[in-house]
């Protein structure tokens, strides 16, 4: 692992005053290695063209290279039947792929979902809107003082027969893992369909959707290596075939009349449009690259990573680190500074070349939870070394100077 | 080391003066920037000639935004509110003294664009109070 930062051109760069760039918000986005974009490069440079439709040389090259790369990013998360991959644009839009197309057909009037306070804004704004529309219900499983799912709270919630329990992998505030095996199973017994938000959880561990059984997952590939513009829905073949479409237009059809249309078989019934190819392709391409280096590896690595960060950062005077236990959670660490505005720590931090993330990432309600407004985060990847924990914390005490 | 964070800046976001409430207040405003969670609440008390005679303000946020607040009503006591719609996005920079990102210019110019609001008695602040 520790020539890895090597493979990823931006960590060679200087930002302020000529210092080397920290990257530390692969949370919000992840860092492509050189194989990735290379692959993009050379789609353009030598096989652009339309998929699915041309017959000559060009399209059918640039339609094996797209459909490879749906057969080897569902092998990446144990998933062998390609009409259960989608392509999407990201996590948002699969998540909201499923609350306009299968939840809106299959939920009524005084329907509950069942969702948590952790999720990101995506896993929960497409349920808002559809409960609105709908006349739902919305409820959500309480959380522990040391931020995980309190599942006592749970299995109350599932007596009231949800027809969907939506909930998120991996926080990407409190960097909580959630036991999500055993509460997909709980659902299931409760006669309940799932949803895995896995955007921060398929980046950083070895995610079988087979194993955990999960009815739908949605995932990124711009936090996991790959290009920004493209993202997986997984669902279950049964449940994919009996949904209504998602959006009109060319390649989601097998055949139209001027007045009706008869919808393609999976998975291109849900890709209307000409997709994000060349992103497709550098997808596979990052699946490949995190393959072999391999997920429990890079799992092993951030959290021996986290564990060193939490140790460091709470011999800092005036930080509160947020989140459970190193054994329970991924590669970020959330904090505060006391007496001082996160956006003020960021911006310090970024004089010395250090990137991280402050706000409310887009999970405001968490943080109401919390008792903030705001808070700084440090998320880790492959990439990152301890020599960037110490840099962090180093600025930190910078930080505490600055407002001593 | 940080230009951005100027002993002035630091020292009104810990020692404001201005911070507070007043009694007998005629225009307030309040209004935050959701990116940070900045929050602003501006109360003043103006005569019958439109001169600004007490001011002060509450909230939360970034070192920029309150130090930003205090600065302005500092500058802006003894004035008439004729004045103070005049003011532009640099007259809050020269108060600060520092050059600013578009994320960071929200947080500076939050307070204007509240004080802006009261002053003209609008339901909501819109960014067009503080473009140049
Ligand atoms: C847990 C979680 N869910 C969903 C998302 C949304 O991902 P995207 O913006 O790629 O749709 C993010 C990313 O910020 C996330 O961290």
């Amino acid at each position: 692992m520790n020539k890895v930062h090597m493979d990823f051109p931006i960590l060679k760069r200087l930002v302020k005053a000529g210092k080397h760039l920290i990257y530390l918000d692969s949370a919000a986005t992840s860092q492509k290695p050189l194989v990735v974009i290379d692959a993009m490069d050379a789609y353009y440079k030598e096989m652009n063209a339309n998929i699915h439709r041309g017959v000559h040389a060009l399209a059918e090259e640039a339609t094996q290279a797209y459909e490879s790369a749906r057969m080897r990013i569902g092998d990446f998360i144990g998933v062998k039947d390609p009409r259960e991959i989608i392509f999407t644009k990201n996590t948002t839009e699969s998540i909201n792929l499923v609350a306009k197309t299968w939840a809106r057909q299959a939920l009524g009037k005084d329907d509950l979902i069942i969702l948590t306070p952790m999720e990101h804004h995506s896993n929960l704004v497409p349920w808002q809107i559809l409960a609105a529309e709908k006349d739902l219900e919305l409820d959500f499983i309480d959380l522990t003082p040391d931020g995980l799912l309190d599942l006592n709270c749970y299995e109350r919630l599932l007596e009231r027969k949800p027809k969907l329990v939506a909930f998120t992998h991996m926080s990407n505030v409190l960097g909580t893992i959630n036991p999500v095996k055993e509460m997909i199973s709980m659902a299931h017994q409760a006669g309940s369909v799932t949803l895995l938000d896995a955007a921060q959880s398929v980046p950083h561990m070895s995610v079988n959707m087979k194993e955990l059984d999960v009815d739908f997952a949605a995932f990124s590939a711009h936090k996991m290596c790959g290009p920004t513009g493209i993202g997986i829905l997984y669902g279950k073949a049964e449940l994919l075939s009996g949904m209504p479409v998602f959006l009109g237009g060319g390649d989601m059809i097998k055949k139209v009349a001027l007045r009706s249309f008869q919808p393609n078989d999976l998975p291109h019934k849900f890709e209307a449009g000409t997709p994000p190819i060349a992103e497709a392709i550098g997808f596979g391409v990052a699946v490949d690259y995190l393959s072999g280096i391999g997920m429990d590896q890079i799992a092993a690595y951030e959290r021996e990573l986290t564990a060193y960060a939490i140790e460091r950062l709470e011999e800092v005077p005036g930080v509160t680190v947020y989140g459970p236990k190193v054994e329970d959670r991924g590669g970020l660490v959330s904090f505060t500074l006391e007496g001082i505005h996160p956006h003020d720590v960021a911006q310090i931090l970024d004089g010395e070349g250090i990137a991280i993330r402050a706000g409310h990432h887009c999970a405001m309600p968490l943080h109401q939870n919390l008792g903030i407004t705001a808070s700084s985060r440090a998320s880790f990847y492959l990439y990152n070394t301890r020599a960037d924990v110490d840099a962090l914390v180093d600025g930190l005490y910078k930080v505490n100077k600055v407002f001593h | 080391m940080d230009d951005l964070y100027r002993e002035i800046i630091v020292d009104r976001y810990k020692n404001p003066r201005f911070k507070g409430t007043i009694q007998g207040g005629n225009v307030n405003f309040e209004d935050e920037n959701p990116l940070c969670g900045d929050q602003i609440r501006i109360d003043l008390k103006v005569d019958e000639f439109g001169t600004i005679v007490e001011a002060a303000y509450d909230g939360h946020g970034c070192a920029i935004s309150q130090a930003s607040a205090d600065l302005l009503l500092e500058s802006v006591i003894g004035k008439n509110v004729e004045i103070v719609k005049k003011m532009t996005k640099q007259d809050i920079l020269d108060m600060l003294g520092i050059e600013l990102g578009p994320v960071r210019l929200k947080c500076a110019l939050l307070p204007l664009k509240v004080i802006k609001a009261g002053i003209y008695g609008l339901k909501a602040a819109d960014d067009s109070l503080v473009d140049d």
